[in-house]
């Protein structure tokens, strides 16, 4: 199990001043989810918490160690990223998409064994693609390829989920299959921080809440302490009706 | 499509032993290759001679003409078409384009310039080889440092900055034959278009040929990964700043030797490592290997037919390639569908 500490971080959005340092913990079992209006920088924290994108200021712990003093190799043993969108290299199949999952694990000589497979396979099972094995992954949909791109850090098995929203391009039933999944790797001592747009799905799915303005300001903490329908009229600029269904609260936007 | 499900299917059954069957298999077809090419001139020796003379025997007439004509021009071939292909499957991971290689990214044009130059001062044998490498690692430098500029390194940028500079490098080229004297055109042109006769000793090209051949099998998963795009490969654990500096490093060391012992010749490095994507799928581990071997191939071959066509006059080698390469990559790219 691991764990990534933030302290006195400040993202690096180009063109803004630094706002708010941020100070918080994710810890195994956690459920976090970013919520921030377009712009607010939320790619650029999780690329910062996965050490891809330098901070301006703070810095980022993973198991106690500072990121910059880690390699990349040993960050991605711990640490998995579902990016939000897809970078189109060249033509892989499904299978070989997810098997590079395990990419992180492997000796530079050794070649992917059957249990790599057979970890690659079950991934691509669990998000229900198993059957686009052997299909190029630039002739799926925009749904397929999200699931794809979450098998394939499945098949990575990190402590530590960063997703920039993974339900992204997703139908209704895969996106709580998706946060299902995500909810179960998180009661399975993993640790889980996405970036959402829906408020409902993160107030049914999340127990920790990070509000990311787009003027820098940032305030955290546990979901019911967050989702307070001022803060989150401020937070998007949009007046909400709240209801509450099935115990969690429900936003619609007004018109 | 049908390329991809057997790459899958050949990955399932054991992605080392196909790498096995699929080097021993191309290892044979070089070996014939290269007989065949050793065999085949202006006196024809037969498969039994060639066998001969290369296990010790043969007369003192067929000795000299295997080992010191045919058999150096023939494994020279060998090494620059399989270096032509390796550098253009780096160049086409480094970029995540199947249209980049030494030819797009001005490398050749660079050599070429250096070349034409030292002919055109008159100067002969190893000085037009090292004017020609001098301008090679001249070009990439420029292409590297300009794309590089304030620091974003797309490929896209990489590409169009090479593309420029390769025009560029064709002028210079165009203004130098337009300026220089009757008698020493037809060396430059000939140059120009690949020409194995000015290759002398094979074994630096052969040998790095293996060296960087072996060096990049460890290599292999990782410029997978960086297939996918460079923050996916950060993402997965890959070192990626020093893995594309290392690839394009590598990619202009093979195209400056290969253009230093053969001339320019277009092609090999575009279209070997295409056709064996589409026949292979893109797992580097394999394509690097097969595309040292396969490139060789095809300028054995290649060699062979301009040396015998109109023999005793011997056509340059380019034109042979692009002959060839140009209605097989067409079929394969039309069958892909």
């Amino acid at each position: 199990m691991s764990r990534l500490d933030v302290r006195d971080l400040l993202i690096d959005v180009p063109g803004r001043s630094s706002g708010r340092a941020l100070n918080f913990s994710l810890l195994p079992g956690q459920v976090w989810g970013v919520l921030g209006p377009n712009g607010a920088g939320k790619t650029t924290l999780l690329h910062t918490l996965a050490g891809l994108r330098a901070p301006r200021g703070g810095e980022v712990l993973l198991d106690e160690q500072p990121l910059e003093r880690l390699n990349r190799r040993q960050i991605a043993q711990r640490l998995g990223l579902v990016f939000q969108e897809r970078q189109d290299g060249f033509p892989a199949t499904v299978l070989e998409t997810a098997l590079i999952g395990r990419h992180p694990f492997l000796p530079a000589w050794q070649m992917e064994g059957a249990a790599d497979l057979l970890a690659a396979e079950q991934a691509l099972a669990r998000l229900d693609v198993a059957h686009l094995s052997a299909r190029l992954v630039s002739t799926l949909s925009g749904g397929e390829r999200q699931r794809v791109a979450i098998a394939t850090v499945l098949t990575q098995a990190p402590a530590l989920w960063l997703a920039d929203e993974p339900t992204n391009h997703l139908d209704l039933h895969h996106q709580v299959a998706v946060l299902e999944l995500l909810a179960a790797q998180a009661s399975a001592g993993r640790a889980v921080f996405m970036c959402l747009h829906d408020l409902n799905l993160a107030a049914r799915w999340c127990d920790q809440i990070l509000l990311l303005y787009p003027d820098g300001e940032a305030c955290w903490g546990p979901v019911a302490s967050m989702l307070q329908p001022a803060a989150l009229e401020r937070l998007y600029g949009q007046r909400l009706l709240t209801s509450e269904i099935d115990g969690s609260p429900v936003f619609i936007p007004a018109r | 499509m049908h390329a991809a499900e057997t790459a899958t299917d050949r990955r399932r059954a054991g992605p080392l032993r196909s790498l096995g069957w699929l080097l021993g298999l191309l290892t044979l077809v070089a070996l014939g290759a290269m007989t065949l090419s050793v065999s085949v001139g202006s006196s024809a020796l037969s498969l039994v001679d060639v066998l001969a003379t290369l296990s010790g025997q043969g007369s003192e007439l067929q000795r000299t003409l295997i080992f010191e004509l045919r058999l150096p021009r023939t494994l020279s071939a060998f090494a620059t078409g399989g270096l032509l292909a390796v550098a253009g499957a780096l160049m086409q991971v480094l970029l995540r384009n199947p249209l980049a290689d030494p030819y797009v990214l001005g490398l050749s044009g660079g050599a070429a310039t250096g070349a034409l130059l030292a002919m055109l001062a008159g100067l002969g044998g190893v000085l037009v080889s090292g004017s020609a490498f001098a301008g090679a690692f001249l070009a990439t430098l420029l292409v590297f440092g300009l794309a590089h500029g304030s620091g974003s390194w797309t490929p896209s940028r990489l590409l169009l900055t090479g593309v420029v500079v390769a025009s560029g490098w064709g002028a210079i080229i165009t203004l130098m034959l337009a300026v220089s004297p009757a008698e020493r055109l037809p060396g430059m042109l000939y140059w120009l278009m690949g020409d194995l006769s000015y290759a002398r000793t094979p074994w630096p090209a052969l040998g790095l040929l293996l060296g960087v051949s072996l060096l990049l099998l460890p290599l292999g998963r990782s410029l997978n990964v960086l297939a996918r795009g460079p923050l996916q490969a950060a993402a997965l654990g890959v070192a990626v700043r020093p893995l594309e500096w290392s690839i394009y490093l590598i990619a202009s060391l093979l195209t400056a030797l290969a253009v230093t012992s053969a001339g320019s010749i277009g092609f090999v490095g575009l279209v070997v490592p295409h056709m064996l994507r589409l026949l292979l799928g893109n797992d580097q581990r394999l394509i690097l290997p097969a595309c040292a071997l396969s490139g060789g191939i095809l300028l054995v071959l290649a060699d062979t037919l301009a040396r015998t066509l109109i023999a005793p006059e011997q056509l340059p080698v380019g034109v042979i390639t692009a002959l060839l390469g140009v209605p097989t990559f067409l079929y394969l790219l039309h069958r892909s569908r």
